[in-house]
């Protein structure tokens, strides 16, 4: 009984000290759910560099009015580690604890499914930076994202290689674990169909964390004679697979999507990435004020050049609290009403959201030459 | 043809790669029958160390292989020393956790932003890669970094032979494999012997990183020893657990058995490293070349 | 004070009723908040997840560390059931009602048949033959179980599932709990228990004695698979989400943290392990990287310095079985 009860205790102190950092919020705090840890620690650390810059701009301005007093922007950063059920503790935390009025994030889709759901039950407002299945921003009217979903994705590359490359037979290899590249791989491959292409081959590896080796599915690649080689994986692997692919005496050009938006593409690619293609959200090359703007900011702030996930993540978080801003209210409802009418030019292009509040906006399709991205060309939808 | 050729060569590569992992698990395993989880997490230090001496220190390659099976045979022992040696006459089980809390650790704390960080680097050309086209009809390549795996392999495996057959040292890690008590009546000193069969064995892990680096040419995370040392080490259950050819021999299978299957599908792939497991455990038990070992009472 | 008997003979009842008083009230009044709550349901599957364990590791001696894999086969199960039935109702989703219940609690105890049938199958080749070969199986069976959801379409592939009804509760968790807990100590007391620790002891000399040793590690096996499967069907009605990521080796490996450092031979000690390691890692969320450095660490030393885990092989009163 007397152990009973110290078990008992133990519990009571948790749940005080729990209660005791539950304080009632002077400044609006907005939450950022990012994979600060784990594998797609880049991903997350970039994201909160990016959001970062955008909550710095609004506090610099002296904070949003809200009924008259100006508040500063208070971010709560907490990591899912790439894990669904971490994502879906801290996105309680964030809303009871933290009392967040609206999350940017997550970046990985798997880990905005298993939060949307008790952000729209909650009635705040999420907006994903980086999630790109279809399925996300379909779990309620609270949930937004700033990035283009995965048919766009797919369907662009396979457009640019028919028509602007002149290729009529692709080869197609991803990851069947994951549903980014098996998204990106199925619409390329309609889309080239559609066009009047052949896909030759279709292969596939499990899991693109645990693989090091693909030359099983490239020699069985290589027989079926592609012209163009698809990748819609993450740059670590993809490098991979050209560096094994030119051991192979492949010597074919490949693409991606925007996973292979990473310096460690062509440290690890080398010279076997060169003059691959792939699309993405965002070309720091670009001239528009906008994204020159957020370039020299980034880099005054961290002394690097910002990717793709510190841009989305940036504009995810500018669009959310100029939408607050126009509002002059943090309740959820208001928040979201103003989100649907907004319409900005930001650092990937301009965003203004649909009726499944995916944004509409274009895509850039970059080149490796000498180890560096070079912005070819923009297709819009 | 030209296909299969390919692929079997692709097999042989990834069966070179288990191999020299498959001997370490195997030689730990004979001498004190404890599966040694952190060996795999042993042989990520080795793939960094080589990565760090190439990179910052410029070291030719030879010599990183040299200092990477030192830094991982010194490493070895250490952890020996400290963690397993206190558990020995302990129960089993005990030591199989403590081995398991051993590689958590190597793998989380390596993980750190202070150590290794958890993002992918890139390794080092060590020597610069080359491409042999052999069987000119046939269209079929080779790299040098394969030759120079196949050399490495056959080097440490005549050589690890060598030492356990016909040696005196070799015949002291037998003798302690067979029964450590008698071994020690003998006049075998038990903890020296098992140190140095840790020291071979996790030496040789440090090697198969330098190796792994080459052939790969990327270090995903401090979390990458996880995976081959997972199939290596089925890899020596089924070649028959404590048994030096039996690991060479289990690897080259799983090697070349998953290429095969991974050309037909990827997830037949992924898979067929179990199902042979599963088939061996119940049609063999002692693995391929194991013997039969009579319990006593 | 005199204390009634009454009192007295149920007293473990009546202070699960008054905690389970005590939850419900803070929960109503606010104090609260739904993300505690969320976290004290966790503590309760964690807790019969490392008991679970506890019989196949602490007390009969075997070595499994793919304990996640069959709460994954549990929760799939159970989802597919429950998802399945809930569409087919169409726009009439019973939900939280007493029809919803009634298909919610066999959807239930079919994912933890599932995982038990999963267990037998495994345990069957083998826990036949000694050594170590439990583990590697175990371990290779979850990665393996992971691979099979994520690349098969009808069971949400890598996407997840998403949409689960939410439909346990803390009164299901709690009640859950505690009659595991209960149905697993008498299993423990009982003839097969003691079976279960001679195999532990020396398998050699338990099978003098007349154990079958093969049929006893084969049937706590699938027991315990049993019982994961069954926490897996309510984890995934609680988060409302489950993904093959949700079930990876870590999670393996985290119940066997827990196991070790609380003590594998006994039910307090798995008990213990659950709830503190739990509860902590909220607390310390900003020491989230160090988190397993510390438990491998922790682990190493309990192994070296008092290898029976901090609780022993004591039971609290309340586990005794004289007790209740």
């Amino acid at each position: 009984m007397k152990k009973f009860l110290i078990i008992f205790f133990i519990f009571l102190v948790f749940a005080i000290v729990f209660m005791s950092c539950n304080k009632k919020p002077q400044e609006i705090r907005i939450g950022g759910i990012f994979p600060i840890t784990g594998a797609a620690a880049t991903f997350g650390k970039s994201s909160q560099e990016g959001m970062q810059i955008a909550v710095d701009e609004f506090n610099q301005k002296g904070g949003i009015p809200i009924s008259g007093n100006k508040m500063l922007i208070n971010p709560v950063y907490d990591d899912t580690a790439g894990q669904p059920e971490q994502a879906a503790n801290v996105c309680r935390k964030q809303i009871d604890q933290n009392g967040v009025k609206a999350i940017v994030g997550a970046v990985m889709s798997k880990n905005s499914l298993a939060i949307a759901p008790i952000c729209q039950s909650k009635g705040i407002v999420m907006i994903s930076s980086a999630s790109t299945n279809p399925e996300v921003t379909l779990k309620g009217d609270h949930i937004f994202r700033v990035c283009f979903i995965d048919p766009f994705q797919g369907t662009v590359m396979a457009r640019y290689v028919f028509n602007e490359l002149d290729f009529t037979k692709a080869a197609v290899l991803y990851d069947n674990g994951n549903d980014y590249n098996k998204g990106l791989a199925h619409f390329f491959e309609e889309e080239f169909k559609r066009l009047g292409g052949e896909i030759v081959a279709s292969e596939a590896f499990t899991d693109e964390e645990k693989t090091v080796d693909f030359k099983a599915q490239l020699t069985k690649i290589k027989a079926a004679e592609p012209e163009f080689l698809y990748l819609p994986n993450y740059y670590a692997a993809d490098a991979l697979i050209m560096k094994q692919a030119r051991e192979l005496a492949m010597e074919i050009p490949a693409g991606g999507g925007d996973g292979w938006d990473s310096p460690k593409l062509t440290e690890i690619g080398g010279d076997a990435v060169e003059g691959c293609v792939f699309s993405n959200h965002f070309s720091k090359e670009n001239p528009s004020p906008q994204v020159q703007n957020f370039v020299t900011k980034y880099r005054e702030q961290y002394g690097k050049d910002p990717d793709a996930l510190a841009s989305l993540a940036y504009d995810a978080a500018y669009v959310l609290l100029s939408a607050i801003e126009k509002s002059g209210s943090t309740a959820g409802a208001d928040i979201r009403d103003s989100l649907k009418n907004m319409n900005m030019e930001g650092a990937t292009g301009k965003i203004s959201f649909d009726e499944n509040r995916n944004p509409i906006k274009s895509a850039v399709i970059l080149q490796i030459k000498d180890g560096q991205q070079k912005y070819l060309t923009t297709v819009n939808p | 043809m030209e296909y299969l050729i390919q692929q079997l060569i692709n097999g042989i590569q990834l069966g070179t790669m288990y191999a020299l992992l498959a001997l370490g698990y195997t030689m730990v395993y004979g001498i004190i029958r404890l599966i040694n989880f952190a060996h795999a997490d042993i042989f990520m230090i080795g793939v960094y160390t080589a990565l760090f001496t190439a990179t910052r220190y410029r070291v030719p390659f030879p010599l990183v292989i040299v200092i990477s099976m030192v830094v991982c045979a010194v490493l070895g022992v250490v952890i020996e020393r400290l963690a397993y040696k206190p558990l020995r006459y302990k129960p089993r089980l005990s030591a199989l956790i403590t081995a398991l809390g051993v590689s958590l650790f190597l793998e989380n704390f390596c993980a750190l932003p202070f150590m290794f960080g958890p993002e992918y680097r890139s390794f080092p050309e060590l020597i610069p890669p080359k491409q042999y086209v052999i069987l000119k009809q046939y269209n079929i390549t080779v790299t040098n970094v394969f030759l120079i795996n196949l050399l490495v392999v056959s080097v440490l495996l005549v050589g690890l032979f060598y030492l356990v057959h016909h040696t005196m040292i070799g015949k002291k890690m037998r003798a302690v494999s067979l029964d450590k008590t008698t071994a020690s009546l003998l006049g075998v000193n038990v903890d020296r012997t098992i140190s140095f069969t840790f020291l071979i064995g996790t030496a040789l892990a440090g090697a198969s990183g330098v190796l792994y680096g080459m052939t790969y040419t990327s270090v995903q995370s401090p979390y990458l020893g996880i995976w081959p040392g997972w199939k290596a080490f089925i890899a020596a259950v089924i070649g028959g657990i404590g048994n030096i050819p039996g690991a060479v021999v289990g690897a080259y299978l799983m090697g070349i058995s998953e290429v095969y299957a991974t050309s037909i599908s990827s997830d037949l792939g992924f898979g067929i490293a179990f199902a042979i497991l599963i088939i061996v455990l119940i049609v063999k038990p002692t693995g391929l070349l194991g013997k039969k070992r009579q319990e006593k009472v | 004070m005199k204390i009634p008997y009454i009192l007295k003979k149920h007293k473990v009842i009546i202070s699960l009723l008054f905690l389970y008083l005590v939850i419900v009230l803070t929960y109503r009044t606010g104090w609260l908040s739904s993300y505690l709550l969320q976290i004290i349901m966790f503590v309760g599957i964690n807790i019969v997840m490392t008991v679970s364990l506890g019989m196949i590791n602490g007390f009969t001696g075997q070595f499994s560390i793919g304990h996640g894999g069959f709460m994954a086969v549990g929760a799939y199960a159970s989802v597919f059931l429950t998802t399945i039935i809930f569409q087919m109702a169409g726009s009439s989703v019973p939900g939280q009602s007493l029809l919803g219940y009634a298909i919610f609690f066999p959807a239930v105890l079919i994912g933890g048949l599932c995982a038990a049938l999963t267990g037998f199958l495994i345990g069957l080749p083998t826990l036949r033959v000694k050594g170590d070969y439990l583990a590697i199986v175990t371990m290779a069976f979850s990665e393996v179980i992971r691979t099979i959801i994520r690349v098969s379409e009808p069971l949400g592939g890598p996407r997840g599932v998403s949409g689960i009804p939410s439909m346990t509760n803390m009164a299901i968790v709690m009640v859950f709990t505690v009659l595991s807990v209960w149905l697993m100590r008498n299993f423990l007391a009982s003839t097969y228990g003691r079976a279960s620790r001679a195999t532990r002891d020396s398998e050699i000399a338990a099978e003098i004695m007349g154990v079958n040793t093969t049929q006893q590690k084969t049937l706590v096996f699938t027991t315990a698979a049993f019982f994961a499967g069954c926490c897996g069907g309510l984890y995934a009605h609680i988060l409302q989400f489950i993904h093959p990521d949700n079930f990876t080796f870590m999670k393996s490996l985290e119940y066997l943290i827990y196991l070790y450092i609380g003590g594998s031979s006994s039910i307090s000690g798995a008990m213990t392990g659950a709830v503190v390691f739990t509860a902590i890692p909220e607390l310390f969320r900003s020491f989230q990287i160090w988190r397993m450095v510390i438990y491998a660490l922790l682990l190493i030393v309990i192994m070296l310095f008092r290898p029976n885990g901090i609780i022993g092989d004591r039971e609290f009163s309340f586990i005794k079985k004289n007790n209740t």
